[in-house]
């Protein structure tokens, strides 16, 4: 039974993490159709600020909700200067995106090796985020606790904008129909900007929390960034709903499964899961569906 | 109008998601090629070629061969460092048979392949009479038949997973009876009867647990479980929960690289204490310790053969030197030392054979000896390994880590594990 518990708080709390991981991109890939594999390294420019933030207050906490905050904007800026630099000019060629970004990663992840070191450096928990919490019986580390609730508090907020300002209905109507929605005045350029500051943003979010756990190395986004992909693709592009559903169901999946077996062997079996699954459903858990996009 | 824009975005929508799979399929395949890579050996070298050493000037070349460059230079860069303060160390104090030493450099660049190739070059366009560096098995896997090829020599100074011995290369780190050996030897001491086993998926943590296996199976030591995640894998809350169920008396770790920081912190977090349940490292030198943050590994042990605490006044010495080469916050470390270790053991033997022919130096390496920061070392003439002194260490707050127990003396070196009868059916 505690086992169990301790494997269901696990899953979820890998589903946390996956959908932290992939919400920005859920943005960029899912709504935009842009195919950043620069997006991880967005998530190590969050892990670095963290860091850098660290130096400057002496107290963990308020250096951690503080990076929070700054994390969100370096990693929109950075988002912002990719998007106005490069990625505009090529909205209609996803492949040449891909191989234009993928080149991007690699030049960010070596000014940090230039910048930093190639050593990883140590982001130091709160001391109010050390240790755990017991939850019938399984010992869940609060870190991982804190992870769950962002996730959670940057999804739901997300939405709410996404649903109801102002821009979040200038987003949708961009994704939904581009060429409607500039008939209609609306500038799709300052939309485009706009939604690639959120995912890039949210990027960087997830690159401060996830200090919390793992290491803070010039590569650490590329462990992320296929997982943010799969998450993203198997939920479907274009809805939040479908990243948030795919992310828990992939976090159970893998956990469950490399409980009973090992770890390796968890992600090739995932693997397989998802390629049949896509068989089945080429477009994810959720697409959109309008009159016009049938 | 209407329909060509329907057209454009389900088109984009779907040679989006194409794109999206061959970033899947790129990346495995890139992930699959770096695996794959290490596993490929290079073609062999020269075919025997006649050596083309300069023997008669006032200098002696000899090159060090590390990586640079690419995800491995965290740790090589300080093994060229202490390459370099050693032959500086004896240039200054007049030299090998009266010659100076000339050192060339070059990089590996983290690649197997590269490593053989500029072994090649070092050998035969350079002309160097003896060649230090390496750090991964891949690495050495790939140079052995270069200089096997060439009849040339290498001096390898990383612990590795043993079941090897070459003519044409001497090991100055430990193999595994002077490592994980004497490790299982002491848990067994302080009364641990199982283990945990994890480590990262590739050579060494399953060639080192099929010994560990072995040991236990022979000493009545229980095996709790095993487990293995991909290089570089982040996310460990499953596996120290399996740990954690398990409940075995200690956990022997033989992770690489950023997942010590992840499996570490997690430990710390779900409440297990080097106390209840101590997990013994042979990955973690001195200088992983600060990455990891010292909070985290306060009080877990390590297993090598030097720390830089170690007291004696030679470990001084070779201390304080590299500190003032190279920086006062530099740890050194045991791969570091091994490297320093194997400069003066090939000036020794030159020394000893009073020659730079690679046939005088196999031909007079056993019994070469050299007071190292480790303590005393000696070439075995047989297999090419040196004795080492096997130390268990722990990490303490200032990040260094103290020796807690150590062999009685330096421990005759056993690549092939003969001397051992739980062994028998290991090598091959």
């Amino acid at each position: 039974m505690d086992v169990l518990i301790g494997q269901l708080t696990t899953g979820l709390s890998l589903g946390s993490i996956l959908l932290l991981a992939a919400l920005g991109l859920s943005l960029t890939f899912g709504q935009m159709g842009v195919i950043n594999m620069a997006h991880g390294e967005f998530i190590m420019a969050g892990c670095y600020t963290a860091y850098v933030v660290q130096q400057i207050f002496s107290s963990a906490g308020v250096s951690l909700i503080v990076s929070l905050v700054v994390g969100f904007v370096v990693g929109g800026a950075l988002g912002v200067l990719l998007e106005v630099t490069l990625i505009q000019r090529m909205y209609d060629r996803p492949l040449d995106t891909l191989l234009v970004t993928f080149g991007v990663g690699l030049i960010l992840q070596q000014v940090a090796r230039d910048i930093f070191g190639a050593p990883a450096v140590n982001v130091i928990a709160p001391e109010w985020l050390s240790g755990g919490m017991e939850i019938l019986g399984a010992v869940v580390p609060k870190t991982r606790i804190f992870i769950m609730v962002l996730a959670i508090l940057c999804v739901t907020v997300l939405a709410i904008v996404l649903k109801v300002s102002p821009m979040g209905r200038r987003i949708r109507a961009v994704v939904q129909n581009r060429d409607l929605a500039e008939t209609s005045g609306i500038s799709s350029r300052r939309t485009d900007i706009t939604t690639f500051f959120i995912g890039s943003g949210l990027a960087s979010v997830a690159g401060v929390a996830l200090t919390l756990i793992g290491s803070t190395s010039p590569t650490i986004g590329q462990s992320y960034l296929i997982d943010a992909f799969l998450v993203v693709v198997v939920g479907g592009l274009g809805q939040i709903k479908g990243t948030v559903i795919a992310a828990f169901a992939l976090g159970f999946l893998n956990s469950f499964i490399e409980f009973n077996t090992t770890a390796s062997l968890a992600k090739v079996i995932l693997f397989v899961i998802i390629v049949i699954f896509l068989q089945v459903r080429p477009q994810g858990l959720f697409t959109v569906r309008t009159r016009s996009l049938v | 109008m209407r329909g060509s824009v329907r057209l454009h975005r389900s088109s984009l929508k779907r040679s989006a998601l194409a794109a999206g799979g061959v970033v899947f399929a790129t990346s495995l395949i890139l992930s699959g090629c770096g695996s794959k890579a290490s596993d490929t050996e290079a073609a062999g070298g020269g075919g025997g070629a006649e050596s083309c050493v300069d023997t008669e000037g006032a200098t002696i070349k000899v090159g060090s061969l590390n990586s640079l460059s690419g995800t491995m230079a965290i740790s090589e860069v300080t093994v060229r460092d202490s390459i370099k303060l050693a032959v500086d160390e004896i240039n200054a104090a007049g030299g090998v048979l009266d010659k100076q030493i000339e050192l060339i450099g070059e990089d590996g660049a983290s690649e197997p392949t590269v490593f053989a190739e500029k072994a090649e070059k070092l050998i035969s366009s350079d002309c160097v009479a003896a060649v230090f560096g390496g750090w991964t098995s891949s690495s050495r896997k790939a140079m052995l038949p270069v200089f096997e090829g060439a009849n040339s020599l290498l001096y390898y100074p990383v612990q590795y997973e043993g079941l090897e011995s070459s003519p044409n290369i001497f090991y100055t780190g430990a193999t595994t009876n002077q490592q994980i050996v004497p490790a299982l030897d002491y848990l067994k001491e302080k009364g641990v009867t199982s283990l945990y086993l994890v480590g990262s998926d590739y050579v060494f943590p399953q060639t080192a647990n099929r010994i560990i296996k072995a040991y236990a199976e022979a000493n009545g030591i229980e095996i709790k479980g095993e487990d293995y995640t991909p290089l570089g894998s982040t996310d460990f809350s499953t596996i120290v929960n399996k740990v954690r169920t398990a409940d075995a008396d200690a956990v022997f770790n033989t992770l690489n690289g950023d997942s010590n920081v992840a499996f570490f912190r997690e430990y710390k977090n779900v409440g297990l204490t080097p106390q209840d349940m101590p997990v013994v490292s042979v990955s973690i030198a001195e200088e992983e310790v600060g990455g990891i943050g010292v909070e985290n590994v306060v009080g877990q042990l390590t297993a090598w053969n030097y720390y830089q605490t170690i007291d004696t006044p030679v470990n001084k010495a070779f201390v304080d030197a590299y500190k003032a080469a190279y920086g006062a916050d530099k740890p050194t470390s045991d791969p570091m030392e091994a490297a320093y270790v194997s400069v003066y053991l090939w000036k020794n033997t030159v020394e000893k054979a009073n020659s730079f022919g690679v046939k005088e130096i196999q031909d007079n390496a056993g019994g070469v000896t050299f007071d190292a920061p480790e303590g005393l070392v000696t070439i075995d003439g047989e297999n090419h390994h040196i004795t080492k002194t096997a130390r268990i260490g722990e990490i303490r707050p200032d990040g260094l880590i103290y020796t807690i127990w150590e062999s009685p003396g330096p421990i005759e070196p056993d690549p092939f594990l003969k001397s051992y009868p739980w062994a028998a059916g290991l090598s091959g």
